[in-house]
């Protein structure tokens, strides 16, 4: 009944279950034929090489897809070229009038803020939803929690326990502030030198991580709960909100107040890109935090 | 302040009130008020929709909204027009509907700790949807996409159970791999036009095919773009996770993903198609050819599968695989009736199938979380809402006359019979579909309606008031649209000629 | 035309492109597929970055308060790496909760083992 088989195969690709399983649980069941036909040479394919099979044909599709890209590359403007097509009157009123018209200094930070601010806003959005995701997924609570799960992390406890050696409390004790004021300098030089709230926000939240490692879920908890977790970053977002339909509305109807741009180079300088860095920095560093937190013991 | 036009701030204000629901949500972090301010959220973006589509039935027009102080080429932008509102007032009622009529399902199925995140994720998905309906730049679609992407990932594993998990994880690395084509895409063409906003890639884009430079660059790019788009919403080879992660999401969710969700991303394809590239230049390259067949076998295969399904969801699901297949075939035609009718499809298909999943979901619940035919029987009697709008839908999908789905096969056979040399397989297609169409839904409307022997006498089940109220707004929008479905079509004509470039 | 020699960043970002593919296609491990997926995405990052470049520009931070275009690389595609590089750790950190969500329930990463399970529990 090879034949039914085979129709069960394409039935089961067709409802969206992968070949590799139905194509193994094939060989399993698959009885051997005395007699020879033609199928048995499909019959040796599979039972010799299905996988090299599978894979060969994997590959080629990719490195099909890599010379036609390839080709593609071929087709491409130059790299570097001065008369890119992308190099056109966007990006230089974005370098010849960014700071007067933003206040920033560094140009990336005064595009992704002002001028195409809708996608940065989106993008914090991205972020704040993908943590309330991981924290739909993964937080515990003692109510709904099963036996084995609760052994788990009661294991993760004791060896994290063991695990916490002088050394690294030492270290962190002293290298935390460090590491938060370094941050904290990122981001609020983010418009005026490298750097800004998402590189800042992780070095931040790179912190916090390094003191929950040496420190342990207790002592952490005492310091940043999780409705902390959640005031600061719902806060700094709603502030970033704020901001930004303000700046949105006026914008598009041309009405209202200008916020004042100061000095460019002076920190507080730019409009609103300052407070913005500093609310993306916050929600940054709560997110790392709380994503370290989540996937090690279930809960912030 | 009598220089500001209100309308025009109506797209920005129904975005923004998306995006505002998600923040005071996680800041009350209950149930009871994240359903509150759900549900009013939810009213206010009908509401402003509907002004916006009054708006525009009386004085058709596009217009663009600047996001801050920076015109065109440097700055954000959202552009609406008739069709834009239509379908932003479409997906928020049956949003809204779906949700009043899943209330139950998700007081049950969700834990109550973790209903707020839930909400959070319906939220998100209304706004990145609005978003993705009103945006005029294709790098702020992209990013939305991803939010999309990751709502919907979310509402499918509501329940928590780990079969959801399977689904969503088929459903996730789909996705993915959908965007990062996507980006791939967009770094292409903007790599050789130099913009990101669509009018003015829809420009270069004219001034690139007319001197042929970077054809084969431009080409890979549509593709990339179209591809990642279809993957999206389930296009026929690329359809695999959608059987898998709607029928075991719980009835809200799938009510809200098959009515909407992959809808969206159609709709930014025919904004593509019309605003970047035109529908002449799409023919050049043959991508609307490929888009058509794949509509097709999309149309055959996706009926064939639901006819050898036992369960009444995973019915559902491919029955939207064939759907979209129907919608993918009428950008394919490439003639604004074909469009027409794919716009008034998705319209149709999204107020019937989030009333088929809601009514299918009802059932289930009834059964003690069994999803067979074979255990429905006669469930009709014990639950009569449900089954009322379970038969109606079914009628509307076959195509019955005075119900949604006749109108849409109605403009698709019309459609298919002025357009040029794909008349007989359109044709063709749409007759066998439509016979494959009856043939799945039979099976299970004559299951509900008829009793085994020696079975109890039928009790009355409790059913929600919400649930009733739900089911039958759908059930009347669906008749009304059969009826006076004159409007709706003058509107989307409207709106196609007006986004044409 | 032919630029095949001198794009050799963009050859280097399709390559990997492909490479990222391949895993995720040929990988069973559910980790491994998406850091083939991180690996598209960071294809098409250095892809963009390499878009931005202009021969003999520096970094588009103002210095001495020059602002001549010519002078500057363009600010562009460092915008768009810079959000598309947060969508992707978003993206990754969602996968893999849901991966270790998988993983409590099933005690494998490998996607077959995981349908083979969820089969056997249906019936």
């Amino acid at each position: 009944m090879e034949w039914r088989m085979w129709l069960q195969k394409i039935k089961d690709w067709v409802d969206g279950y992968t070949v590799m399983i139905d194509a193994d649980m094939y060989i399993a069941n698959r009885k051997r034929r005395e007699k020879w036909d033609w199928r048995s040479i499909i019959d040796f394919i599979y039972e010799k090489d299905l996988h090299k099979l599978h894979n060969t044909l994997c590959v080629m599709c990719c490195v099909a897809f890599i010379g036609v890209m390839l080709l593609v590359v071929n087709d491409l403007p130059q790299y570097g070229n001065v008369n890119n097509p992308a190099n056109n009157e966007v990006s230089v009123r974005y370098v010849e009038e960014g700071l007067e018209e933003t206040g920033a200094v560094n140009l990336v930070t005064g595009m992704i803020l002002d001028y195409r601010a809708f996608d940065t806003f989106a993008e914090a959005n991205v972020l704040f939803l993908s943590v309330m995701g991981v924290l739909f997924l993964l937080k515990t609570d003692k109510k709904n929690d099963d036996k084995q799960q609760q052994m788990v992390r009661k294991k993760d406890a004791e060896m994290e326990a063991i695990e916490q050696k002088p050394i690294r409390q030492i270290g962190a004790k002293y290298l935390t502030p460090f590491i938060l004021l370094y941050g904290i300098y990122i981001v609020i030089n983010g418009h005026i030198s490298p750097g800004g709230g998402f590189a800042g926000g992780v070095i931040m939240g790179g912190g916090m991580i390094f003191y929950a490692t040496a420190f342990g879920k207790e002592k952490m908890e005492q310091i940043f709960t999780f409705r902390s977790f959640a005031n600061i970053s719902v806060g700094s977002l709603l502030t970033y909100f704020v901001c930004k339909s303000y700046s949105f509305f006026t914008g598009a109807n041309h009405v209202g107040w200008e916020v004042p741009k100061g000095v460019a180079g002076n920190i507080l300088s730019a409009g609103l890109i300052l407070p913005l860095n500093i609310c993306v920095g916050l929600v940054v560093a709560c997110t790392m935090y709380g994503f370290y937190a989540l996937y090690t013991k279930g809960d912030i | 302040m009598e220089h500001i036009n209100w309308i025009h701030n109506l797209p920005f204000f129904s975005i923004f009130i998306a995006m505002f629901a998600i923040l005071l949500t996680a800041m009350f972090r209950t149930a009871k008020m994240a359903k509150r301010i759900h549900m009013t959220m939810m009213c206010i973006v009908v509401i402003l929709s509907a002004i916006l589509t009054y708006h525009m039935a009386v004085a058709p027009e596009t217009f663009t909204f600047t996001m801050g102080h920076y015109p065109a080429p440097w700055g954000n932008e959202l552009t609406a027009g008739p069709l834009e509102a239509l379908m932003a007032l479409v997906f928020g009622t049956v949003m809204l509907l779906s949700v009043m009529g899943g209330w139950v399902f998700i007081e049950k199925d969700v834990l109550q700790e973790k209903q707020y995140l839930y909400y959070i994720m319906l939220d998100a998905a209304m706004g990145a949807m609005l978003a993705l309906i009103y945006t005029n730049d294709i790098f702020t679609a992209y990013v939305f996409i991803e939010i999309n992407t990751l709502a919907a990932c979310a509402l499918v594993l509501a329940k928590g159970t780990a079969t959801a998990m399977v689904g969503a994880t088929h459903y996730l690395i789909m996705g993915l791999l959908g965007s990062g084509l996507f980006l791939f895409g967009v770094s292409i063409l903007y790599s050789i036009t130099g913009h990101l906003l669509l009018p003015q890639i829809g420009e270069a884009v004219t001034v690139l095919a007319a001197s042929g430079q970077y054809h084969f660059a431009l080409l890979i790019a549509t593709a990339f773009l179209f591809i990642a788009l279809a993957i999206k919403s389930g296009l026929f080879p690329f359809h695999t996770w959608l059987p898998v992660a709607h029928p075991i999401a719980i009835p809200a969710s799938s009510a809200i993903l098959s009515g909407f969700v992959v809808k969206g991303y159609v709709i930014f394809a025919i904004k593509l198609m019309y605003s970047v590239f035109s529908v002449e230049f799409m023919h050049e390259l043959g991508i609307i050819d490929i888009l058509f067949v794949f509509g097709v076998l999309g149309m055959v295969f996706g009926s064939l599968s639901a006819m050898r399904q036992r369960k009444m969801k995973k019915i559902l699901a491919y029955s939207s695989v064939a759907q979209i297949g129907y919608i993918y075939m009428g950008v394919g035609l490439g003639t604004e009736i074909g469009l027409t009718a794919a716009c008034f499809h998705m319209i149709a298909h999204g107020f019937t199938k989030s009333m088929l999943f809601l009514c299918a979901g009802s059932f289930v619940k009834q059964c003690g979380n069994i999803d067979d035919m074979d255990q429905m029987r006669g469930i009709a009697y014990k639950n009569p809402v449900a089954g009322i709008g379970y038969t109606i839908g079914a009628m509307s999908m076959i195509g019955i006359p005075l119900l949604a789905g006749f109108i849409s096969k109605l403009y698709f056979a019309t459609a298919s019979i002025f357009s040029e040399g794909k008349m007989a397989a359109s044709l063709l297609v749409l007759g066998i579909s439509m016979i494959l169409n009856a043939l799945y839904f039979l099976p299970s409307v004559m299951a509900i309606w008829t009793t085994k022997k020696g079975m109890q006498e039928a009790k009355r089940a409790n059913i929600s008031p919400w649930f009733i109220t739900s089911i039958v707004l759908l059930l009347c929008i669906n008749v009304g649209l059969g009826v006076w479905y004159q409007p709706v079509i003058e509107l989307i004509e409207v709106g196609l000629q007006l986004l044409q470039k | 035309m032919g630029n095949l020699g001198v794009n050799f960043y963009e050859s280097a970002s399709v390559i990997l492109f492909g490479i990222g593919f391949m895993n995720l296609l040929l990988q069973k491990n559910l980790i491994k597929k998406f850091i083939g997926l991180n690996i598209m995405d960071t294809a098409v990052f250095l892809f963009l970055a390499a878009k931005g470049f202009v021969f003999g520009g520096s970094a588009p931070i103002i210095v001495d308060g020059i602002t001549d275009a010519s002078y500057y690389v363009n600010p562009v595609p460092a915008g768009l790496v810079l959000t598309g590089i947060v969508v992707a750790v978003s993206v990754t950190a969602f996968s893999l909760a849901l991966v270790q969500r998988l993983y409590q329930h099933y005690g494998s990463l490998n996607m077959d083992v995981i349908m083979r399970k969820m089969k056997e529990e249906e019936h």
